[in-house]
């Protein structure tokens, strides 16, 4: 889950620079708030990934 | 050049100066504030790690560090082949720009240690700068300020990323790296119970804290002046909406983080309105010379909100241990400054110029980050070990007390 989540990071990132380089217009808006929607699933997975199974450190 | 015109470039010059001069009061301040908020046993490491980590930073940034970044006319040891020469040879203005490259360097490098307080070893944390102020910082700050971000690429939107103070480049690129490393450290022994409930491991020294976000206040006012001037070429005579806009930032932000925390623990916690007085500053440094004051209060109310309300998601849902809510106030922040430029003063393309910024900055930084110091840790282990951790960093690494006289553990002694 956690390379997952670092992999869409990535990819939603390329995405973004993907969508600058190649489109203009609505269609470049569009995919920079879709590669951020990516990014921002990404950083959920990695934080999910991060919560302790077993809380108990004392 | 005319005398007039000679005589005004001078006082620019030495105005500038006094403002980038006034930027290590931020770098005291925050070191004040993460000491504070610190246990009393690991007090005087938290300061020694302050002093190493920003040392290491500024020497690998000018060993290397803006040769990558991209200043013109300075390479690697300041100056193409010249060692220590190169910086003699380009006096000003790179020279004087680099030199507040140094303090914006000293003072990212500072916001991990805030995140990985009272676990982490000095080792690592001076090795982990090398990575940062090597590669991680600098990288953001060319794409941001030189390449892809910087205002000579207008991004297909007709805007380009806005970040005069450094919400992105400084704070967040920090506060991402302070996210990756409570990650990759876990959380402080005996923080968690066995049901996932967060203790309260409070502050060991308040005052430490509220003088440190005066100190910063100071700083920061010279920070965001200083980067409008520099980097956003604006007139000299813009600093003074710059320290309003700084100033109206933290006060509303350290207002709405008193007042949410009175509405729901029924007294204001001091701690989290010292977070909420840095999440304004951090806020305001995007904007600091686009926003209008109306605006700066603005994004210093939701800054303040969003600082709080982070700080306990963080807490209580994700199972982050912060102990100076470092991830908050920094990357929550700096992130919301650099939305808050879009919003308020520049439309709908300038909201799509920021989001691409804020994009580079989570799908480009924050893995990059982590990477790094995982790497890292395969090497240098990160963390300290469980009887280091008990004992206190301040007798486990230093080996002696910050306060000898008062702070006594039972637990530090042997039984006779």
């Amino acid at each position: 889950m956690k390379l997952g989540g670092f992999l869409l990071l990535l990819s939603g990132w390329g995405i973004v620079v993907a969508a600058l380089t190649l489109l203009h217009g609505g269609a470049l808006s569009a995919f920079i708030v879709a590669g951020l929607a990516v990014e921002i699933l990404g950083l959920v997975l990695v934080a999910k990934s991060h919560i302790p199974l077993r809380e108990d450190n004392g | 050049m005319t005398p007039d015109t000679a005589e005004n470039s001078r006082l620019a010059f030495a105005l500038c100066l006094t403002f980038i001069l006034m930027v290590p009061l931020a770098i005291a301040g925050l070191a004040l504030i993460n000491t504070g908020l610190g246990r009393s046993r690991s007090a005087a490491h938290a300061m020694t790690s302050s002093l190493c980590v920003i040392s290491v930073a500024v020497l690998v940034y000018f060993a290397w560090g803006f040769a990558i970044q991209g200043y013109p006319d300075l390479t690697f040891f300041g100056g193409a082949g010249h060692g220590t020469d190169g910086m003699r040879s380009t006096f000003a203005p790179a020279a004087i720009a680099a030199l507040l490259a140094f303090f914006s360097v000293a003072l990212a490098s500072l916001i991990p240690l805030g995140a990985a307080s009272d676990r982490w070893r000095i080792s690592a944390a001076c090795a982990s700068t090398v990575l940062f102020a090597g590669c991680i910082y600098p990288v953001y700050a060319r794409l941001a300020w030189r390449q892809f971000l910087s205002p000579d690429v207008k991004l297909g939107l007709g805007h380009f990323f806005i970040d005069v103070g450094g919400s992105g480049v400084i704070q967040v690129t920090g506060g991402l790296t302070a996210l990756s490393l409570a990650w990759l450290l876990g959380p402080r022994r005996g923080k968690y119970s066995s049901n996932g409930m967060p203790a309260a491991i409070p502050a060991h020294n308040g005052v430490f804290v509220v003088f440190g976000c005066m100190l910063a206040w100071i700083g920061w006012m010279g920070l965001n002046s200083a980067s409008a001037i520099l980097y956003a070429w604006l007139p000299i005579e813009t600093s003074v909406l710059v320290a309003v806009n700084t100033t109206f930032s933290a006060m509303a932000a350290a207002l709405t983080a008193a007042a949410i925390t009175r509405i729901r623990f029924r007294k204001p916690d001091a701690s989290l309105i010292a977070n909420g007085w840095v999440g304004g500053l951090v806020a305001s440094s995007a904007g600091c010379a686009s926003l209008k004051p109306a605006t700066a209060v603005l994004t210093g109310f939701v800054a303040g909100a969003l600082v709080v309300l982070a700080i306990e998601f963080l807490e209580f849902t994700l199972k982050i241990d912060d102990p100076c809510g470092s991830v908050s106030v920094h990357a929550v922040a700096g992130i919301w400054g650099l939305l808050a430029v879009g919003i308020f003063s520049g439309g709908l393309g300038q909201l799509l110029a920021q989001l691409v910024g804020v994009a580079t900055l989570l799908g480009f930084v924050l893995p990059l980050t982590y990477g790094l110091n995982w790497l890292l840790g395969r090497f240098i282990p990160h963390r300290v070990s469980v009887d280091g951790e008990r004992q206190g960093l301040d007798l486990h690494e230093l080996g002696a007390d910050a306060y000898p006289e008062f702070a006594v553990h039972a637990d530090e002694f042997m039984q006779r």
